[in-house]
């Protein structure tokens, strides 16, 4: 079982990227689970077509306690037989979502969600590593490889770079390792340039360019992945490529993040300061 | 007369500073100091109130337990919720023998735990909503009660929950305040800044926003500010006060009403008990409404003539009059109990480690049995509590300031005192180091010490400690 956790801005396209993927890699044949760890909970619903399910955190509530839920009330199977769980967590401005996330992945592990046949696990976690609770899925016995999805915009490379520097922190107590980049492009000039050697200069890889098409937001109107709504077109192959590359991937990589003024010396090379 | 006791304190301390490393030593050794009467901060302070070393086994307390335990918990007509997870209000409950008058559910709420029991859920959740319910069925469950007020746990710091609207919200829907006090323990160093925590909630969410009834005021009124009522002494002091012609229109926070609270502004007199956990309304009370405060001592005879004189000075003839009668009336009862008691303690060595006032205040009691004060220190005194020490003890006494457990067990050893007064924490190590000991926190299921009603019984424990004939029965391995 390969444990993956997905990173990145919020909003830069992470429940949709690795809904894709997890998609082409059930097609694919392996077996997969998504835990949407974010307060949000809207990391399985492409799988599910379905608003979004009843969370781990939402049910306890409503039950007393996360000791009262049955794991089949908050895993479900969606597309192609992939598992899906949301932690869940309390509306914006109360409580402590990060202590959500934690009592959620632990329940998950008590009532044993992670089953032996499992190929691959995707945690897609909320876009700002704000507290010790958001990064409770790479700590020690879980994620150990990270990838991050990023585009070629500012504040995307921005976080990507902080993110790294998380990564780093567990690199160093625990096994976590990056494997690299992803860019949602959002058609930035020179884009795939500029990603492509910051990669290089956190010490990454560019996993993979998914180029921005229209067919993903049809695709999410529906409630489908690209790969169920449109198997046939050209979008749902770039999610099997990224799939691919995921699958067969063995470079991990301890991050190098950059400072800030190496950052905006990257930025400004590809004309982002003038 | 210069009172000076022959040790040789600071080689003592030395040597039991020895087994620390380097730093440790360093830093430690600014807390410990050989009495000099004289001593000033400014020549000699000792350091304090600053956070314990890593690796100690210190005896302090939390800002809850300064605010729930000590400075709230008290106010005996009101509940107090200790809002989070249920230990922290379990291990506060009835544990400080703050006693009062009342009957338990229906004018007196002291004897209960009242929690709001945090789950995981209200941590992930935030636990506004439950605090809301919980005031409600405070209100629906004990209608008699005056008032809640809202102790603060760590987690509901830690999430961030908004108690203050909650406190608001509720004050209005219930017709009783809700007092929210953010004495969540991370906050601080020690016990002390809940006490501060407390006074500033005092101050802000009862003074001129809690009605109040006090029909007349009189010109002898005073208040007992910082007295908690340990086995009753508040009630043995006041028994003195008005003995003296005085009225006390309230005895904060011991037995006291959420009334007796907003009767803060109406004494022409503050009487401060402990300086440290109440000096911040006291001084407040001082600046905004202008009305004075002094400290008072009413342990042992000496201390107390001498406060009852200063006291008494801030009225007129009659008092001073009356006061001199009062002294006249119990003189042969306090020289009786010192006949008694002083040959069987004269010369006896006490060591003490308490909390907030009587390191300093309770010397002249055992002064008056003859008894001599070797060492003291405070868990978590200021500097302004070690400037008013100094003058009370004698020359070569040792001082510390929160001594871990270690520290004051060799300083037991080298100074072998014969009696040590301390609190729960401490108390069955010295037994089993076969040295008498009292509590000095909770007068050890006794009291009161305080006053003309208390010294006697003071006595009485002392001897009963000092002397009692089981301790020649203990031999210690190796002595």
């Amino acid at each position: 079982m390969r444990q993956i956790a997905i990173y990145g801005k919020g909003g830069i396209g992470k429940s949709t990227t690795t809904q894709n993927t997890v998609s082409a890699l059930a097609e694919a044949g392996y077996r997969c689970m998504i835990v949407g760890c974010d307060p949000k909970a809207d990391s399985t619903r492409l799988i599910l077509h379905r608003k979004n399910q009843a969370t781990v955190m939402d049910l306890a509530r409503e039950k007393g306690a996360v000791e009262d839920l049955e794991l089949e009330e908050v895993l479900l199977e969606g597309f192609k037989g992939v598992k899906c769980v949301e932690s869940g967590g309390p509306e914006p401005g109360v409580g402590c979502a990060g202590r959500g996330v934690i009592t959620a992945i632990n329940f998950l592990e008590e009532n044993g969600a992670y089953t032996s046949d499992l190929d691959f696990v995707f945690y897609d976690v909320l876009g700002d590593v704000v507290c010790g609770g958001f990064a409770m899925p790479i700590r020690e016995g879980k994620a150990k490889e990270i990838y991050i999805v990023t585009s070629g915009e500012m504040m995307a490379i921005y976080a990507a770079n902080n993110i790294s520097r998380g990564i780093l922190k567990y690199a160093q107590s625990g096994g976590v390792r990056l494997g690299g980049l992803i860019c949602n492009s959002r058609k930035v000039d020179r884009e795939y340039e500029l990603v492509s050697e910051f990669a290089e200069r956190l010490g990454t890889q560019l996993l993979h360019f998914i180029p921005r098409d229209n067919m993903v937001q049809k695709a999410e109107l529906n409630r489908m992945t690209v790969v169920e709504y449109a198997p046939e077109h050209p979008q749902a192959d770039e999610y099997r490529a990224l799939a691919k590359k995921m699958a067969e991937n063995k470079n991990l990589y301890i991050p190098t993040p950059l400072t800030m003024d190496e950052l905006e010396d990257l930025l400004a090379k590809y004309g982002f300061l003038d | 007369m210069t009172r000076i006791i022959e040790q040789d304190t600071q080689r003592i301390v030395d040597e039991v500073l020895e087994v620390y490393p380097e730093k440790t030593k360093k830093e430690r050794k600014k807390h410990l100091l050989a009495n000099d009467p004289e001593c000033s901060s400014s020549t000699c302070g000792l350091k304090s109130n600053v956070k314990s070393r890593p690796g100690v086994m210190t005896s302090r307390g939390c800002a809850y337990a300064g605010s729930k335990g000590v400075v709230w918990g008290p106010i005996k007509d009101m509940i107090h919720i200790s809002h989070g997870p249920v230990g922290c209000g379990q291990y506060s409950w009835w544990s400080r023998r703050n006693y009062y008058t009342g009957k338990t559910g229906i004018n007196a709420f002291g004897a209960m735990h009242i929690t709001s029991d945090f789950q995981e859920n209200d941590i992930v959740f935030g636990g506004d909503k439950k605090l809301e319910q919980l005031c409600r069925e405070i209100r629906e469950i004990f209608p008699l009660a005056k008032g809640i007020s809202i102790q603060c746990e760590c987690p509901v710091g830690l999430i961030g929950d908004d108690i203050e609207s909650v406190a608001r919200k509720m004050t209005k829907e219930l017709g009783i305040p809700v007092i929210p006090v953010r004495c969540e323990g991370f906050r601080g160093i020690s016990q002390s800044l809940g006490h501060h925590i407390a006074n500033d909630s005092i101050r802000d969410w009862v003074l001129g926003k809690v009605k109040g009834i006090l029909e007349k005021e009189t010109p002898y009124d005073v208040l007992i500010l910082g007295d908690y009522n340990i086995g009753g002494e508040a009630w043995s002091s006041r028994k003195i006060l008005e003995e003296m012609g005085l009225r006390v229109i309230a005895q904060i926070p011991g037995d006291c009403t959420l009334n007796e609270l907003t009767n803060m502004p109406r004494p022409k007199l503050i009487l401060v008990h402990c300086y440290r956990s109440t000096n911040y309304i006291a001084r407040y009370m001082e600046e905004n409404f202008g009305i004075p405060w002094m400290e008072y001592n009413f342990f042992g005879p000496t201390k107390i003539y001498e406060s009852m004189r200063k006291i008494a000075k801030r009225f007129d003839e009659k008092i001073i009059e009356q006061t001199e009668k009062v002294i006249e009336k119990y003189k042969p009862l306090m020289d009786s109990v010192i006949e008694q008691y002083r040959p069987r303690l004269e010369g006896k060595r006490v060591m003490l480690y308490v909390g907030g006032l009587r390191p300093r205040h309770i010397v002249g009691a055992y002064e008056d049995l003859g008894m001599v004060v070797v060492a003291t220190g405070y868990e978590f005194a200021h500097r302004d509590d070690y400037e008013r020490t100094y003058p009370e003890l004698p020359k070569n006494s040792l001082i510390y300031d929160d001594p871990p457990h270690y520290e004051l067990e060799n300083f037991a050893d080298a100074l072998k005192p014969d009696l040590v007064g301390s609190g729960i924490k401490e108390k069955y190590v010295y037994h089993k180091m076969g040295i008498p000991f009292r509590q000095m926190h909770s007068w050890d299921y006794s009291g009161p010490y305080h006053g003309f009603d208390g010294f006697p019984v003071f006595a009485r424990d002392m001897d009963m400690a000092v002397n009692n004939p089981s301790w020649k029965l203990i031999r210690r391995k190796g002595r």
